[in-house]
């Protein structure tokens, strides 16, 4: 049963992660996206990581990928791009695509990752640890993290500032 | 619960890597660009939760926790700069964006 809902999830997060990069329209690449980030939440259920789930659904397909819809609406540039198949680019992207898949068959195939089995219980999941772990051993991260987001704050003030000295020098 | 091999975490977790590569090779939209980046930060916080939790520690998970918020960050910083850049040259397809180049 559990493989079951591995596979499922797994195909779910491939197939649009493929939707996401094949969709012409923008918006709909954006949903396929918030799809895609439902699916690694399904997988992180299953490796027992309950928190990181609920955190990656309500930041990520809550936050980002609405903050994505909202630009790609405001801007409104859909429809006019091309996913054109032409040129070094495309020809780079596919052999790199080519590359990094020979690399997965060869870990697939002959590489074996020494999984001990996991340990028993689901010890790496709870509040309690995390708490204590971002606290005691990565307290100094915490606190460059805040400072990092504060950081990123007044950035994107700035950033969407209008700059009439600029518009004029133009 | 966990009954998937490690194996089949890191291949997922590579696909996906992949598969975000090569939307950033091959689109041309500003913005799809930026989600397919996003899909590679996944792909890389999916194989730490995998790897941390068949080692039974929590450091993998704690460092998700960072990357989220890192993301989170850069999301927001990246999508200014693309508004900005969309209002200086009305444009978002990256064959447009070439004043540098010559």
């Amino acid at each position: 049963m559990a493989q079951f809902l591995f596979l499922l999830f797994a195909i779910f997060t491939v197939l649009c992660a493929v939707g996401v990069v094949v969709n012409k329209n923008a918006v709909n690449a954006s949903i396929c996206l918030i799809l895609c980030l439902v699916g690694v939440a399904g997988l992180f259920v299953q490796l027992d990581a309950y928190l990181l789930a609920f955190v990656l659904l309500l930041v990520y397909a809550g936050a980002v990928a609405a903050l994505f819809l909202f630009i790609v609406m405001l801007l409104d540039v859909q429809g006019k791009e091309s996913f054109g198949l032409r040129g070094f680019r495309t020809i780079a992207g596919f052999v790199a695509f080519a590359l990094l898949l020979a690399g997965i068959g060869s870990v697939a195939l002959k590489g074996q990752i020494v999984s001990s089995p996991p340990v028993s219980v689901a010890e790496g999941a709870q509040l309690k640890l995390y708490a204590y772990q971002l606290f005691t051993t990565y307290l100094l991260p915490v606190q460059i993290i805040g400072f990092l987001l504060l950081i990123s704050m007044l950035g994107v003030i700035v950033l969407s500032k209008k700059h009439e000295i600029a518009e004029d020098a133009k | 619960m966990m009954t998937a091999s490690l194996n089949a975490y890191v291949i997922v977790s590579a696909v996906l890597f992949a598969i975000g590569f090569f939307g950033v090779l091959v689109r041309r939209n500003t913005l799809i660009v930026f989600m397919s980046l996003e899909l590679m930060l996944i792909a890389s916080t999916l194989a730490l939760v995998a790897f941390s939790r068949v080692n039974g520690t929590m450091d993998g998970n704690v460092f998700v926790f960072f990357i989220l918020t890192v993301a989170a960050a850069e999301v927001a910083v990246g999508l200014a700069i693309i508004v900005a850049l969309f209002r200086r040259r009305h444009t978002v397809q990256i064959d447009q964006l070439d004043t540098l180049k010559n």
